[in-house]
């Protein structure tokens, strides 16, 4: 396949930045998004040129790593993929596509492609853990008998990789999927009762004040998340943090 | 409790709550307006319970106002946080394939219900507040001894103009409220079983209502 690829470039996180073309040619259909941008790093470094800086590291959809929002959507125009599973097959001889970093005043570009999504591992911080007994006498989890819709909701909240296509997506920069995810998988379980009501208060100031925007329930962060983090995670953070706020 | 306005959630559920609100208000406002198109009577009969009454007087019309004006401020409030959320845009963005046009523009269907407000204050509100609490007049009657409001809302609707744009304003309330009525129940952190069946009420309610009103406004266009 032959491509026309815009690309964002930007040397630090001080430049202004502007979308550059490049043209590429001999595409294999069965190549990886990222193998794609490997192919033209390769090129741009034989004659020469600075490499278009991307992020990624695990490549099969599990770190949460890769980003990207080609075409107008976050990790492109597959549905439940990552950047790194998303396939050159997707796209036509002759296309043009748009690569631009993930957007959002919390999520500020450092170079080129790589957004710094510290923001997520401060909320985690402040809130996004339980605490165990780990020094020796660590109880077996499966002591504790879980409700099976419970457990499995839980599980599934779980599965958020924390790559921020839901920030991304939202036409409010909101990353009200991710923190939703991150306290649910907690609120559904007994060990998460403990520090419940901290864990939503803190976890939510820290969101505001990392400056990510408000929800409104447009649903766009459900549709693009590669991990398929439902909604009524929003609604559950919601719910617990109005009792969180009625207690405290 | 303290300070929840402060807090992304909790402006989000003081929203929810205040539209919540006004679409109970909105059904009570139709069901009323719809009467006019049985009974000229059961209209007159009501508006004039609705305009004497203390309790609606005193204190469901002022709530009413405040939650209107809540709900547009913080409607703008919320816009401009959420603008400045992402202070580059997107050279490309494809948001019609992840969400609808409604929930996207929420703001744009707001700021014309907002304009068509401030014409329905003037037409008829305004009035209203005029003849009963400046000019004194709390009879509800004409000269001829009949009650006046349902000649007066028959008057309103007569000039094409006028209609067109009421049909206008609900064109976007409906638009508003295909997004608006599932949002809020999401917002309040209701979603679970119900749901589905929830969001067919929401859609039937989103159409359902203001494409009463418009029949109402063209009722009383071509009819008289
Ligand atoms: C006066 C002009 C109005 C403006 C400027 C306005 C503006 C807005 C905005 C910007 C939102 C989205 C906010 C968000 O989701 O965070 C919103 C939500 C909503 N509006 Fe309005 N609106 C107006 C009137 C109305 C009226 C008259 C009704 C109903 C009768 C209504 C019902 C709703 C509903 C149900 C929502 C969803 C609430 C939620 O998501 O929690 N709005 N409005
Ligand atoms: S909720 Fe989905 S889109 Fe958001 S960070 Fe988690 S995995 Fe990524
Ligand atoms: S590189 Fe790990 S998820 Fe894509």
């Amino acid at each position: 396949m032959n491509l026309t690829l815009k690309i964002w470039r930007q040397k630090n996180a001080n430049d202004k930045g502007k979308m550059v073309d490049y043209p590429i040619s001999d595409i294999s259909p069965d190549m990886s998004f990222l193998e794609m941008l490997d192919v033209l790093n390769e090129q741009l470094i034989n004659k020469g040129e600075e490499p278009v800086a991307f992020d990624h590291d695990c490549r099969e959809g599990i770190c949460g790593m890769c980003s990207l929002y080609i075409n107008g959507e976050a990790h492109g125009p597959d549905r439940g993929v990552t950047t790194c599973q998303l396939h050159m097959r997707m796209f036509k001889d002759g296309d043009t596509i748009y690569i631009e970093p993930f957007r959002a005043a919390a999520f500020p570009v450092i170079k080129d492609l790589v957004v710094d999504r510290s923001a997520f591992d401060r909320i985690q911080h402040a809130g996004g853990f339980i605490s165990v007994n780990t020094s020796g006498n660590t109880i077996d989890a499966n002591a504790i008998p879980v409700n099976k819709h419970d457990a499995d909701d839980a599980f599934a909240a779980a599965t958020c990789i924390g790559c921020g296509a839901c920030v991304a997506s939202c036409k409010n920069s909101s990353a009200m999927l991710f923190v939703g995810a991150k306290v649910s998988q907690f609120a559904l379980l007994p060990q998460g009762q403990v520090e419940a009501t901290d864990r939503v208060l803190n976890m939510v100031k820290q969101m505001d004040e990392e400056g990510f925007g408000n929800c409104t329930n447009t649903g766009a962060c459900e549709v693009e998340c590669p991990k398929g983090i439902s909604l009524e995670n929003i609604a559950r953070m919601n719910r617990e943090y109005l009792k969180a706020s009625l207690k405290g | 409790m303290s300070g929840i306005l402060n807090s992304s959630i909790g402006r989000k559920f003081a929203m929810a709550l205040s539209a919540l609100f006004l679409m109970i208000f909105l059904l009570q406002h139709f069901v009323i307006n719809f009467s006019s198109v049985i009974s000229a009577d059961a209209f007159n009969n009501m508006s004039h319970f609705m305009g004497t009454n203390w309790l609606i007087q005193y204190v469901m019309q002022p709530v009413l106002i405040l939650g209107v004006i809540f709900h547009f401020v913080m409607g703008f409030v919320l816009e401009i946080k959420n603008k400045k959320a992402r202070n580059i845009s997107y050279a490309k963005n494809n948001g019609g394939a992840n969400s609808s046009w409604m929930s996207r523009n929420m703001i744009y269907s707001g700021l014309f219900i907002l304009i068509f407000l401030v014409i329905h204050f003037i037409d008829f509100w305004i009035p209203e507040i005029n003849t009963k609490y400046i000019q004194g007049d709390m009879s509800g009657l004409l000269p001829n001894g009949e009650y006046r409001y349902y000649e007066e809302l028959v008057h309103k609707f007569a000039p094409i103009w006028r209609v067109a744009l009421y049909c206008l304003g609900f064109v976007f309330l409906s638009l508003h409220l295909l997004h608006g009525f599932m949002s809020a129940f999401q917002s309040v952190g209701a979603n679970n079983k119900y749901t589905q069946g929830l969001k067919g009420f929401g859609k039937a309610y989103a159409i359902i209502i203001p494409l009463g009103f418009i029949v109402i406004a063209l009722f009383h266009h071509f009819n008289h």
